[in-house]
């Protein structure tokens, strides 16, 4: 193996390829000290020095760096600041009140629970829908799908996301809600004896109910649960499938054996990324959940009501009193304390599968 | 020959693949083409809607060149020029920030960055790109209508899409500038040019292609953004060139307002004028990703 010595990547440290190179004595002009000779002397000589516009530009980006550091710290602090006035002359108690009323700034009785209760039951409805769903694309797009489909294949995945929430809000309420009705109201009167399916608080409308709004919001965090599960499914190491495959494994079993158990974490991380999408959807669901009159939500898909994210888009109106606007920005302090520890979570279990 | 080799006088080692393998493994397939397919109904479904229904008035020259303020609510007519200059400033503004910062944030993050600092940058970006779009908005508005006591106005608006558009341009760009080979860099370096001047003259030309696809898409993304503009600035019907100052439709707006405000039974005016809008809005993000497309093109680095 009498590699010649130019094949050295040029950063490799030369010290400990020239041992080798000894071993061809009479080729001096290839070992070391052969052409970066001239060079090198100068250089050594003032190799401390460093160049203005190095430091000017080394600056500017490392700025660039703390920059965004600071801005999720401010981000939270000018939430809370903004957030005390409003909080401190709230009559009832923030977290575990049902009601809202903000209207007369020095008599405002606001509480999240039932923004909080709503917010989660979407999600987990869509959830519950996209989980499945994106799992078996993913490994339609790694495992099943041509390998020439495959990438124009996800690419009409991700144009899912490209869609405007407003326009999946509006399309939900006036074409898809109205197309599910039938269903929607075949299931509301058939299971209306269990509580999930009981009739809701928006009746006799089974439109604009948590029930549609977790399809569409199913819909629109599909292609960030099945990119990401993509991504790593895609990683899952030759050898093993291989192996799999010559123990006489069938597709499914492969796919059971190797891929899912390496790309489990991956999935569970990129469905909390979709998680945390879904707690903050705002236009779409403002659009498509009916504000009911009176009754507030009891856990059925079919009521009506309001996240912590459409509460703040439907009211924003209320917005040129500060000390009411507090009250939303309360929430929305709320929701972000919500997504950063969900976007946290996902993004720790993803970066301890890297590992 | 190999008709000896299959046939051995011993029992087979490799048994028939047993029905309920069999059964499992077609049940598995089918459901996999089937979550492909129920991902394709809806996208399917809502460009259809989108379609059809927008078609109505986007053809007339009145659509683009005049806006809603001189026609009543009920009354076929006027445009939504309004909210294309509105959707286009806007935009355009919030990529004029968000681009170069969250470029040097991609450069600081590959060609600087290490240590505790890279990685706190990298968690806050993942962190940013997943705060809600109304957190985003209400955060400016605390800092800018509250604190600092400036009106809504476009400009407000813009400022929350930076938020929401700078982890986008810093991951897209950071992907992008890390395939950049290193024997590029070390080339440079072995010429005696600086740092600083090999990632501007040599690692970022090299990138840029990649990097402006992904800028345009992050533009297209925020473009559709409604929850800011709900909160940052006032719906007008009329056109304001103005960024700084006043009420400016966008997009997005139009449609909420509309529907807010309007009819939405089909074949009314304001079906027409929602659906109108939606199409004129998918138009300009396909627009801009074609736009994408040709010019990643043009500025990639040639092939031999």
């Amino acid at each position: 193996m009498s590699e010649p010595p130019w094949t050295r990547t040029p950063t490799g440290d030369t010290g400990g390829r020239s041992s080798s190179a000894q071993a061809f004595p009479e080729d001096p002009i290839s070992d070391n000290p052969a052409s970066p000779a001239p060079s090198v002397p100068p250089e050594s000589t003032k190799p401390k020095k460093v160049r203005a516009g190095d430091r000017i530009f080394q600056n500017l980006t490392t700025g660039a760096g703390i920059a965004i550091v600071a801005l999720i710290g401010l981000i939270g602090l000018f939430l809370v600041i903004q957030a005390i006035p409003a909080l401190q002359s709230d009559k009832v108690n923030f977290l575990f009140n049902h009601g809202w009323s903000t209207n007369d700034p020095d008599n405002m009785a606001f509480g999240i629970a039932d923004l909080a209760e709503v917010t989660v039951a979407t999600s987990v409805v869509a959830l519950i829908i996209a989980m499945p769903i994106s799992l078996g694309i993913a490994l339609f797009l790694t495992q099943y799908a041509p390998a020439k489909l495959a990438r124009p294949f996800a690419y009409i995945v991700d144009l899912l996301a490209a869609v405007p929430s407003i326009i999946f809000g509006l399309w939900g309420i006036l074409v898809f809600a109205p197309a599910i009705e039938p269903f929607s109201q075949w299931v509301n009167d058939t299971f209306s004896w269990f509580p999930l399916f009981a009739p809701g608080n928006v009746q006799p409308n089974v439109r604009g109910t948590i029930f549609t709004a977790g399809i569409v919001l199913a819909v629109m965090i599909l292609p960030i649960i099945t990119s990401l599960s993509r991504e790593v499914f895609e990683r899952t190491p030759t050898a093993h499938i291989e192996g799999a495959l010559a123990l006489g494994a069938t597709r499914w079993e492969v796919i059971r054996t190797t891929v899912l158990p390496f790309g489990k974490a991956g999935y569970v991380g990129a469905s909390m990324l979709g998680l945390g999408r879904a707690l903050g959807e705002t236009i779409a669901l403002a659009v498509i959940l009916l504000i009911p009159q009176g009754r507030n939500f009891d856990w059925s898909v079919f009521d009506g009501g309001a996240t912590f994210a459409s509460k703040i888009a439907a009211n924003y109106s209320e917005f040129n009193n500060p000390t009411s606007a507090g009250a939303y920005i309360a929430a929305g302090l709320v929701l972000f304390v919500l997504t950063f520890l969900v976007n946290f979570a996902a993004r720790a279990i993803i970066a301890k599968k890297g590992d | 020959m190999s008709t000896t080799l299959e046939r051995p006088a011993a029992t087979p080692a490799f048994q028939q693949v047993s029905l309920r393998r069999k059964v499992k493994n077609g049940v598995a397939t089918v459901l996999v083409w089937l979550s492909f397919l129920i991902a394709v109904v809806p996208l399917v479904w809502v460009l259809y809607t989108v379609v059809v229904n927008g078609v109505k008035r986007i053809p007339y020259s009145n659509w683009w060149s005049e806006d809603f303020g001189s026609v009543l609510p009920d009354e076929v007519g006027g445009g939504v020029l309004h909210a294309v200059i509105g959707t286009l400033l806007q935009g355009l503004v919030c990529a004029v920030i968000a681009v170069p910062v969250g470029m040097l944030v991609a450069i600081y993050l590959v060609e600087y960055g290490r240590g505790k600092l890279a990685k706190a940058t990298t968690f806050m970006v993942d962190i940013l790109s997943g705060v809600p779009s109304i957190v985003a908005a209400l955060f400016i508005y605390a800092l800018w209508i509250t604190t600092l006591g400036l009106p809504r106005s476009g400009f407000a608006v813009s400022l929350a899409l930076v938020l929401l558009m700078i982890p986008v341009v810093v991951r897209s760009s950071e992907e992008m500038l890390r395939i950049v080979p290193d024997d590029l860099r070390e080339a440079s370096y072995a010429l005696g040019v600086p740092k600083w001047k090999t990632i501007m003259k040599i690692v970022l030309p090299t990138a840029l292609s990649g990097i402006i696809g992904g800028i345009m898409m992050a533009l297209a993304r925020v473009m559709g953004e409604t929850a800011p503009l709900l909160v940052l600035v006032g719906y007008s019907a009329y056109v304001n060139w103005n960024i700084f100052d006043g009420e400016q439709a966008a997009l997005p707006l139009v449609m909420n307002n509309e529907r807010a405000t309007n009819s939405m039974d089909p074949g009314s005016v304001g079906f027409d004028r929602i659906w109108g809008a939606a199409l004129t809005l998918v138009l300009i993000i396909a627009v801009i990703n074609l736009l994408a497309t040709v010019f990643s093109r043009l500025v990639a680095p040639k092939k031999k």
